[in-house]
């Protein structure tokens, strides 16, 4: 029997309302008790100083295995993911060949096994091969262990295809996560429409591409009495179209990631067009990013993602159009979150832990984010003080597109425990 | 000789009018002036930049704009070399980047590049050594063509302030437009952007100019009118109509200029089509001076290799 006591952390656990210094017991990778007495244990961790919390989740994670393992891979992600204090992530299915199919979301698991870091969970193709014409086999991908459904990196164009995968993923209770994007709008756009895409005379993206997709899709929601997940909002009526879908009760949550949270499109131009600005959905405004905020301060938003995309130097460097849309995250999501909106008091560090713990654990319904009795012994520890520089030439990730280099930073996950394990 | 003796040129590249002072621009067209006289010259040829090597990589299709840095860069006396992508790797597959640093190992000591995606003089400027020329990066800056304008509504107006200069045309693709409309606010012009609303964004607004839609209304008020290419591929993207459509609602004709000023001058950066956006007897009439523009552009352009090469001035200029 192995046992572990983790004492004296500030432990937050929103899934069971828990914020105080406290002890914690883990027996053979799962919680055994949380509580003030101090149980004898083959290991103790001294947390004094520390915030201790369920494993954070990453909700969306592009891991490129199979296919581009020259970018990232499973083993190399999930390292990534334990180094930014991520137990839990999920991967979305846009790898060659698709996750569209039980073996390809068995694969998933198997790696991750292979690996033994990070928990991953992989998302399901709502259509086969991604193609938004036919949906995929979304029972036999929910039996492979797929907890959601999406064609994420491509928006599905018709809505009668939303409309049924909507209809039926409700016989397993998994959200259908769309990728809101009307590409008709989007022509060959390279960055947010607006003042700094005509003065660069980029081919600007307009927000009312996403807006179309997310009224749409909140419509269809409503229709079928589906669960709709939205993917990396980023515009400010996006986020006033799911605050009142969630007051009409419509089944829709949403997601945001730490680049639309903090990054404008101004960067693209301050940068003289650095492609690690370059990602999908386009850095907005400042108005939009307020409206993000507000958005994750009132509950509009449920989780923070990074929608970690590596590409490889090479691909990224290169000139601004032909570069592909994408920056990675896993790593520097919660130390930039923690910094720009926990100490600048934006939201509290309930809510932050909430967005990364028991909400995401419940849009996917997974058995993670919680410190309760008997649950998996996941848990993330951070020193909330830590200031430190943003070093991507450090990352764990196989891939370097990471627009916070250079950032100081405060905030950092300094141990993190998986299935009773530590890992670092 | 009319410029400040004491102005010192920092840059070492020139990739956009957006990020120069108005000094630095009115210091560009007083050196370009003191190069005009060259060009007059029966031996048209100064040593300013003799052992210097420029390159001319031009990885979207250009005529004039080559030809004139090419000619500039000879009355200087530099070696130029020309690099184009159909006789490059680039069509191999080979990035940018490493093209470039090739070209670079070959001891280049200027790079002129045009591409079809704003943005890359900019990245060619961190990854080599040598000076950047922005020479056209799709729709975002062609700053010499700018200058070349300037230069010469200043040679046939004595002044830029107080102008009023209409752009007509398809404002929403066009460098040209983007590095005169920067140029010209810069040196205390008016700026009136002219088209249909598809093709003139709002946010232009922003960049200091107006918009209007009717050209009948700007021509009586208006200095200059610079007149933009139609490309005619933007039909088929859903920008206008048809070609008759525009020509009929924007193109400049002789009747429309009857309710002109009388000393409207008529500019075009080229290539001309004729009879849609400008008529033939408008292109060729005595209020054009769309050649000028072409012979002022290597004066311009002598001047930009001048003073991003960082050459001590010789004597022979004067």
């Amino acid at each position: 029997m192995t046992t572990l006591l983790i004492k004296n952390g500030r432990v937050i656990d929103p899934a069971n309302k828990i914020d105080k210094v406290t002890n914690i017991f883990i027996e053979n990778g799962k919680i055994k008790s949380v509580g003030p007495k101090t149980l004898k244990a083959n290991k103790t961790i001294d947390a004094k100083g520390l915030i201790v919390t369920p494993g954070l989740i990453d909700m969306h994670v592009h891991l490129r295995e199979p296919g581009k393992e020259d970018e990232e891979t499973i083993a190399s992600g999930t390292a990534a993911a334990i180094n930014g204090g991520f137990t839990s992530v999920a991967c979305m299915p846009n790898t060659d060949p698709a996750i569209d199919n039980e073996a390809s979301a068995e694969f998933v698991y198997l790696q991750a096994k292979r690996a033994g870091k990070a928990n991953v969970f992989p998302i399901g193709a709502v259509t086969k091969g991604r193609k938004g014409e036919e949906i995929s086999e979304m029972g036999q991908l929910f039996r492979g262990g797929a907890v959601g459904f999406s064609d994420d990196g491509s928006p599905i164009k018709s809505a009668e295809v939303v409309r049924r995968a909507l209809e039926y993923s409700k016989m397993f209770d998994k959200p259908i996560i769309d990728h809101c994007e009307d590409m008709d709008l989007i022509r060959d756009g390279t960055m947010s429409e607006g003042r700094v895409s005509v003065k660069l005379g980029l081919v600007g993206m307009p927000p009312v591409s996403e807006e179309i997709m997310v009224y749409r899709d909140i419509a269809l929601a409503k229709l079928t009495n589906g669960k709709l997940h939205i993917a990396h909002i980023s515009t400010k009526r996006a986020v006033e179209l799911v605050r009142q879908a969630k007051k009409d009760g419509i089944k829709v949550t949403a997601e945001v990631t730490p680049h639309h949270l903090t990054l404008t499109d101004d960067f693209v131009k301050t940068s003289d067009f650095n492609t690690n600005y370059k990602v999908n959905p386009p850095l907005r405004t400042k108005s939009d990013v307020e409206a993000l905020k507000a958005g994750l301060k009132d509950g509009t938003i449920d989780a923070i993602a990074s929608d970690h995309a590596p590409h490889s130097e090479e691909e990224k460097d290169v000139e601004y159009n032909v570069a592909p849309f994408g920056i990675i995250g896993m790593e520097s999501l919660l130390p930039v979150v923690l910094t720009e909106l926990v100490h600048k008091k934006v939201i509290t560090l309930n809510q932050l832990v909430a967005a990364l713990t028991l909400n995401p654990a419940r849009i996917l319904g997974i058995p993670k984010g919680t410190l309760s009795i008997g649950a998996d012994a996941d848990v993330t520890f951070i020193d909330l003080n830590k200031e430190w520089v943003i070093d991507p030439s450090k990352f764990k990730s196989k891939s370097r597109n990471c627009p916070f280099a250079g950032w100081k930073v405060k905030g950092k996950a300094v141990n993190v425990i998986v299935a009773g394990q530590i890992l670092i | 000789m009319t410029s400040d003796n004491k102005f010192t040129w920092t840059h070492k590249h020139l990739l956009g009018l957006e990020n120069l002072t108005a000094r630095e621009i009115s210091h560009i067209l007083d050196t370009a002036e003191s190069f005009k006289e060259i060009s007059t010259r029966n031996i048209k040829k100064v040593p300013t930049l003799r052992g210097k090597v420029v390159v001319n990589m031009f990885v979207e299709p250009s005529t004039r704009t080559k030809m004139s840095f090419s000619l500039a860069a000879k009355r200087l006396s530099a070696d130029i070399v020309d690099f184009s992508p159909s006789t490059s790797s680039l069509s191999k597959g080979e990035t940018l980047k490493d093209t470039a640093r090739n070209i670079e190992a070959m001891g280049i000591d200027i790079a002129i590049i045009r591409h079809t995606a704003p943005g890359t003089p900019h990245m060619l400027s961190r990854i080599i050594d040598a000076s950047v020329i922005n020479a056209g990066d799709g729709a975002h800056e062609h700053p010499t063509q700018g200058l070349l304008d300037i230069f010469t509504m200043r040679e046939q107006k004595g002044r830029i302030k107080g102008l009023k200069v209409a752009v007509v045309g398809d404002i929403m693709h066009s460098r040209v437009a983007r590095s005169n409309i920067w140029g010209l606010t810069k040196l205390g012009a008016e700026v009136i952007a002219v088209g249909p609303p598809t093709l003139i964004p709002q946010e232009i607004q922003d960049m200091g100019v107006k918009i209007a839609y009717d050209i009948d209304k700007v021509i009586p008020e208006v200095d200059v009118i610079n007149i933009l290419r139609i490309q005619l591929e933007r039909q088929r993207s859903k920008f206008f109509p048809t070609v008759r459509e525009y020509a009929r609602l924007f193109g400049i004709n002789s009747e429309r200029l009857k309710r002109a000023k009388k000393d409207v001058m008529i500019m075009h950066p080229g290539p001309i089509n004729r009879g849609v956006e400008i008529t033939p007897d408008v292109a060729d009439g005595a209020q054009s001076v769309i050649l000028r523009q072409v012979t002022n552009g290597l004066s311009v352009r002598m001047a930009v290799l001048y003073l991003v090469s960082g050459q001590p001035k010789s004597e022979e200029i004067e």
